[in-house]
């Protein structure tokens, strides 16, 4: 902004606004930036060879190759079965959609705790689902902790793709049909590149959101060292035991792949838009 | 959208809706519906025995405390750091922004964290805050720290969205009519973020409702002190307390679905308006 010169133009539709700029930035100094740098301090004062350190042992190895591992495959399967749901929700009419497209928010609105008591509930030995076969009796094994992942990250890939899909003109599909295209070929060609980078966020946000789940998976899993322990409890397991530097340790690791996470969901999004 | 079915699309129309009904029914619906049935599976008086027991009012007031608490600061915070981002041109505003996507990506335990190294008793204002006797960790202002940090983005991307989209055409013209920056805000700004306020002060509800990573970092976990609803469900079910845990998650279940409602309610809200203000421009 110049000076401030007097003339007969409407006054700058952008006030200066340092009131709300001084607030936003005492909030995030206070709460965003001061812990980080926190843990960037105290992690380089634990220096590189002490955060290695924490984070190769071999129970810490386990629960981050669980968290990521895990996250992944969630993510995978939360996309895949997200652009179904968003495909139906954006294109077809049918009895009940309408209740369909407000549940799926329910696992951001339903505390994770809440879904941990319930998962493992229906997945024990003598759930619902766990009773049906030894297989389905995933509770405190590591199959549970996908389980618990998948649910928790399920809004994230249909609400990305849902109104990309919205926005999407038929016309370009009915051409590609009238033409002689097969549905396969028309989704392929014509809808797939349109939604991929929408699929791509929701992706990147699945994994983000199950990679840090603790409520869910700290009850479902039992927190087996080896197991079914993931990064998160094991951070806060080392917490309890005033563990601070390897709790420290396996953190900045998180860290670091929410903001490559970010990143890529920002690079994806701006991708998107210059499309649109 | 009628022709669309018509375009080759007759077999997967029927085949996909059936994959997504059956998917949400049983990774959304079956653990919902089961909260219900193992609330009650001891009766009714087993029910309302376990909602009042003495930690779990106590729990859910500091659940409920906590929520407000998120929802008041969000309320000054997300309308300000969205006013910063979208109509001031002062310096970091993209900063702001990429800050704002943190708490979303962060695990809520490793928030716990960050924070127990600023304010914990090991950490950098720890010897500060106890030689002036206050305490933040394992204490309420813990919890409320934690509740404030993970809900931080949500009103305020909310309002981001609408000031970007509504520009700035109603703004320039109210101050040509010689509106000073209050009046411009209160008058113009303030009726057009409105409904993304209201979306973005539920979303900060419904996460303040059940944030559980931050707060058992930070809270101590201390039964009926610093023990939240969430916490204390968690607490008796691994004590085997499992249809008391299922009551006490029945408040929390609703309050959830209520939030759903009430998302539902304010986006037909705000396009309703919307579509008025489009016809009335004709």
């Amino acid at each position: 902004m110049g000076p401030v010169t007097i003339s007969r133009r409407p006054v700058s539709p952008r006030p200066r606004g340092w009131l709300p700029w001084g607030i936003t930035w005492a909030v995030l100094g206070g709460l965003v930036i001061l812990p980080l740098a926190a843990v960037a301090i105290k992690a380089s004062g634990a220096g590189v060879d002490g955060i290695v350190a924490s984070v190769t042992t071999p129970i810490a190895l386990a629960a981050l190759g669980l968290s990521f591992g895990g996250a992944l495959v969630t993510a995978v399967l939360n996309t895949v079965m997200g652009t179904v749901v968003a495909w139906v929700l954006a294109r077809y009419e049918f009895f009940g959609k309408s209740v369909l497209n407000a549940i799926v928010d329910l696992p951001f609105a339903l505390p994770t705790a809440v879904a941990g008591i319930t998962l493992s509930e229906l997945l024990g030995p003598k759930g619902w689902i766990g009773s049906l076969s030894p297989a389905l009796a995933v509770a405190y094994r590591p199959a549970g902790v996908l389980v618990a992942m998948t649910f928790v990250s399920i809004p994230f890939a249909i609400r990305a793709v849902q109104p990309v899909l919205q926005e999407l003109d038929a016309d370009v599909e009915e051409a590609a049909a009238l033409l002689g295209a097969k549905p396969w070929q028309v989704f392929w060609q014509v809808v797939f590149p349109a939604i991929r980078p929408a699929m791509l966020t929701g992706l990147a946000l699945s994994f983000a959101r199950a990679v840090g789940e603790f409520g869910s998976v700290v009850i479902i899993s039992g927190n087996i060292p080896l197991s079914t322990l993931t990064g998160p409890v094991l951070i806060f397991q080392r917490l309890e035991e005033y563990n601070t530097v390897g709790a420290t340790g396996i953190a900045v690791v998180m860290l670091i792949a929410s903001l490559i996470t970010l990143v890529a969901i920002n690079l994806l999004q701006a991708r998107g838009h210059d499309h649109g | 959208m009628a022709e669309h079915s018509r375009t080759g699309e007759g077999a997967a129309r029927p085949v996909l809706i059936t994959l997504a009904v059956s998917w949400l029914a049983v990774a959304l619906l079956l653990p919902f519906g089961s909260v219900f049935i193992a609330a009650f599976a001891d009766g009714f008086p087993a029910f309302i025995a376990a909602l009042t027991m003495s930690e779990a009012l106590h729990a859910a007031w500091l659940t409920i405390l906590a929520m407000l608490a998120a929802m008041a600061f969000n309320l000054v915070f997300g309308i300000a750091a969205a006013y910063a981002v979208e109509r001031t041109r002062l310096p970091g505003r993209r900063i702001i922004s990429a800050l704002l996507d943190l708490p979303i990506a962060v695990s809520p335990v490793v928030a716990g964290l960050m924070f127990l190294l600023v304010f914990g008793r090991q950490g950098w204002f720890g010897p500060l805050l106890s030689s002036l006797n206050v305490r933040i960790v394992f204490a309420l202002p813990g919890i409320l720290l934690a509740t404030i940090f993970v809900t931080l983005p949500f009103v305020a991307k909310e309002v981001i969205a609408v000031l970007r989209e509504t520009g700035t055409a109603e703004e320039e013209a109210a101050a040509t009519l010689g509106a000073n920056r209050v009046q411009t805000f209160l008058f113009v700004v303030l009726p057009n973020i409105r409904w993304a306020v209201f979306y973005g002060l539920v979303l900060t509800a419904a996460r303040a409702l059940g944030e559980f990573g931050a707060v058992s970092v930070l809270s101590g976990n201390l039964i009926g002190q610093t023990q939240t609803l969430p916490l204390y469900i968690e607490q008796i079910y691994t004590n085997y307390q499992t249809t008391a845990a299922f009551a006490a998650a029945v408040p929390l279940t609703l309050l959830a679905v209520l939030t759903i409602a009430a998302q539902k309610l304010l986006a037909w809200f705000s396009s309703r308006e919307r579509a008025k203000a489009a016809l009335e421009e004709r």
